[in-house]
């Protein structure tokens, strides 16, 4: 069975160097030999000296930087940021407009005008920074605070207004909660709500895209990207997802948001171990910790985590990103009951990405005062003009009540739907169908 | 094949009542049940939620025994992700009421290896949406390990937390998993509704000596109910496998559990007031096992019966109660048993459709006058 299956590997025309080699059937423990050559361990010298790793006594993964809290470059002798300047005026935007929105919505919520909403405050700089390395093409799988994920691939105010308020223009036809969003193109699959599932999921996207580029070797090389947050890291699925994507060879890069805090657990109840970078470097994964709140370290680890990924005919690489979750986990919590405030406002001030970007936008004379101020008053009319147009759209067509169950109506749903049309028409009186798009049509 | 119930009247829909209340209320059940409650001023009740009836069932347990502790996500510092533990952290200490990483598989498997070694675990899952995740050790080792060890290792292990509808937070967060528990030989399952009904059954549970599953639900838990002077004693415990007759009546069985006994307790109360019909409605309270006794007796009284529960319309709770009474009591019967289910849908979040995929009063009403041909 198993020569079968490499076997039909090499068959794919692709060069042997390419086609991960199993090495287990041709090891043997040599008499006199320094090494270990045991199936799962195959260069490992012996030694008489019995000692435990104690990982407190390891030095911690280093954190990459790029620029200081300042906004000032922390290598001098390194080249500039090699963006251009309109487009790192994009990414600082596109954080603000995540940032107000997230305010504004926020606040919505606890006016009752929808259900539920989660802020990603401290954290714009990875989602942003990370995306602007990606392709459309590349494939997203995102946890649920990652609103800069989207907004930088592309993602209009009015999509999300669409998506949060259950109206006619959204994606999931009312049908997922808010902040679930999710669209074809740019490729980004909806957000679930139980954590960590998208891991595996990530893992086996990045398989499709790998068999894909065998199989066609001329499509342009495609990875996924799949976020989460420490916590979710703690789920099985992580650990699953990251073995079989390592084993498998799987061009996915995970990026690890960790921002402290998950829901009210602090990192110390989370894990014990040096972060999650740590257990990348466990499962033969390329890791690199980066600091979050400095979107240029981000951007360029993303960068060269998106070209590794595609190296060797595709292979897994984590990134930890560190960050304070500076807001509540969302509408249903109140953070300061397990935090202090004074924690929370000092990190707001001292780091956070939005500011430390403006810092050096500034030192190198392409914003200034007057600009921020525009911009944001800016930003936020244009959100709370989304917003109002939003609330007000007419709801998605009657017949998303009963499709989209299966791929095909069932003829259950298909009887109920004619029964209802049938009402619907004979008493038109009675029913008052302004606010569904098409009205009484609207049942096909 | 049995059409499943996928939608309710389309009127529901459509009525401009729904439609010109665009916004979601924030607590979504009136308690107006309480009027039903005839008991409700005498000397002695006092009126407690549901979230302190639980949390002073935990109280006594932990209190009285030592092998009782809690563990979950949030349930320590942050006092429950639905409070429902306030305050036992401050009182118990750390070691008996323990935060754990957001790993359901990882921390039910330590408290099903904590009770197969001896200890009473209470397991809170912050809902039981995300049980499934560890749903493998609820089902392949608390329920199983009793009876495949040869009866040497017991599983005295409690599993609790919301399960069921919920306000605006679609599909992956208001599954009914009643009947997924229920169906499962080694699980008790129970399901309360009223403050009494939680203090109770949560108590029994844990002092059970088998697994079981309390099914709780978040919209319940700031509801208040009266509580009888016997219910606030430390000692008041509900037997698992009994139903309790919320209301008695002679033309129609409504078996009904968790929040949809209040729903039904309205309905029947509409369908005196319109139809003048007296609906009994019984609290099944245990899912299983369950007390086929008081539903048979009752539809042998009324000669008809509704089952009214939130979850998908097939192979459910109410499946189960349809085969059984006429398994029991088909001769009895002077009309085809009906359900009212949820919609067979995962649940949508636009509060229009989220109303339409779960059972409302009005549907229980309707559904009860077609049933009784008024």
């Amino acid at each position: 069975m198993q020569s079968l299956r490499s076997t039909r590997f090499l068959r794919s025309s692709q060069p042997l160097s390419k086609v991960p080699r199993r090495w287990s059937n041709s090891i043997s423990q040599r008499p006199g030999s320094d090494r270990v050559r045991f199936p799962g361990a195959i260069n490992s010298k012996f030694t008489t000296d019995m000692t435990f790793i104690n990982p407190t006594e390891m030095s911690n993964i280093p954190t990459y930087r790029v620029m200081d809290s300042d906004g000032v470059l922390v290598d001098k002798s390194r080249k500039s940021i090699d963006v251009p300047k309109e487009e790192i005026l994009t990414w600082y935007k596109n954080m603000l407009t995540v940032s107000v929105m997230d305010v504004i919505m926020f606040e919505a919520q606890r006016q009752g005008r929808l259900s539920f909403y989660m802020v990603s405050a401290g954290e714009e700089g990875i989602s942003v920074g990370s995306a602007a390395a990606l392709t459309p093409d590349d494939v997203v799988f995102a946890q649920y605070r990652e609103a800069g994920v989207f907004q930088q691939r592309g993602f209009t105010l009015k999509d999300f207004m669409s998506q949060l308020f259950a109206n006619r223009f959204d994606n999931s036809k009312g049908r997922n909660m808010p902040v679930h969003y999710g669209c074809n193109y740019p490729r980004t699959h909806t957000i679930s709500s139980p954590l960590a599932t998208q891991i595996p999921q990530a893992s086996g996207a990045a398989y499709a895209l790998k068999l894909q580029s065998l199989q066609n070797p001329d499509t342009p090389a495609r990875i996924v990207a799949c976020y989460f947050g420490e916590g979710a890291a703690s789920e099985g699925d992580f650990h699953a997802g990251l073995n079989i994507a390592a084993t498998r060879s799987c061009p996915v890069v995970f990026i690890c948001r960790n921002n402290g805090y998950a829901i009210s657990t602090p990192t110390l109840e989370q894990y014990r171990g040096d972060g999650i970078a740590s257990r990348g470097v466990g499962y033969g994964i390329d890791t690199i910790r980066v600091d979050g709140n400095d979107i240029f370290a981000v951007y360029e680890a993303m960068r060269e985590a998106r070209r590794l990924a595609l190296q060797d005919g595709g292979k897994p690489v984590l990134i930890e990103a560190m960050s304070y979750r500076v807001s509540h986990h969302s509408t249903s919590d109140d953070s300061f009951a397990y935090r202090a405030r004074v924690e929370v406002e000092d990190w707001k001030r001292r780091d956070n990405p939005i500011i430390r970007l403006r810092k050096w936008l500034e030192n190198e004379g392409h914003w200034s005062e007057d600009l921020e101020r525009e911009t944001r008053d800016k930003i936020r009319k244009e959100v709370l003009r989304e917003f109002g147009e939003a609330e007000r759209e007419k709801k998605p067509p009657l017949r998303e009540a009963f499709e989209g169950v299966y791929d095909e109506l069932t003829e259950e749903a298909e009887a109920q739907m004619k029964e209802l049309k049938r009402i619907l028409e004979t008493y038109p009186e009675e029913y008052d169908l302004h606010q569904f798009q098409d009205g009484v049509n609207g049942l096909r | 094949m049995a059409a499943p119930r996928l939608f309710r009247p389309a009127a529901r829909l459509l009525s401009s009542r729904l439609t010109s209340a665009p916004l979601r209320p924030q607590t979504a059940c009136a308690p107006s049940i309480l009027r039903f409650r005839g008991y409700a001023t005498e000397s002695g009740t006092k009126e407690v939620t549901v979230r302190d009836a639980l949390n002073e069932a935990l109280a006594e347990e932990l209190e009285s025994n030592k092998k009782t502790f809690i563990l979950g996500e949030e349930v320590a510092q942050y006092n429950g992700a639905y409070k429902v533990t306030r305050g036992l952290l401050d009182r118990f200490g750390p070691k008996r009421v323990i935060d754990t990483p957001i790993t359901e598989a990882g921390f039910c498997g330590l408290a099903v290896g904590a009770a197969l070694a001896g200890l009473h675990p209470i397991c809170e899952f912050m809902t039981f949406n995300f049980a499934m995740q560890a749903i493998d050790q609820i089902i392949n080792s608390a329920a199983k390990t009793h009876y495949m060890s040869g009866g040497i290792q017991p599983c005295n292990i409690t599993f609790r937390g919301p399960n069921g509808f919920a306000a605006g937070v679609a599909a992956q967060h208001s599954q009914d998993y009643s009947a997924w528990y229920g169906s499962i030989p080694g699980l008790k399952v129970v399901a309360p509704w009223s403050s009494e009904d939680a203090k109770g059954l949560l108590k029994a549970a844990i002092r059970d000596p088998n697994p079981v599953v309390v099914l709780e639900n978040e919209l319940l838990y700031g509801q208040a109910f009266p509580m009888s002077e016997a219910a606030q004693k430390d000692d008041f415990v509900l037997p698992i496998g009994k139903a309790k007759i919320e209301r008695p009546g002679k033309d129609l069985t409504i078996v009904t559990l968790s929040r949809c006994v209040g729903q039904s307790l309205n309905a029947a109360a509409e369908l005196k007031q319109k139809y003048g019909v007296d609906a009994e409605v019984i609290n099944l309270r245990s899912v299983k096992p369950l007390d086929v006794e008081t539903i048979v007796q009752s539809l042998k009284k009324t000669g008809r019966i509704m089952c009214v529960e939130s979850g998908f319309p097939m192979f459910g709770v109410s499946s189960e109660i349809l085969a059984l009474s006429m398994e029991y009591g088909f001769d009895y019967l002077t009309a085809p048993a009906v359900r009212v289910t949820g919609a067979e849908v995962p649940t949508p979040y636009a509060v229009g459709l989220e109303n339409m995929s779960f059972p409302q009063e009005d549907t229980i009403v309707s559904q009860a006058a077609k049933l009784l041909r008024l």
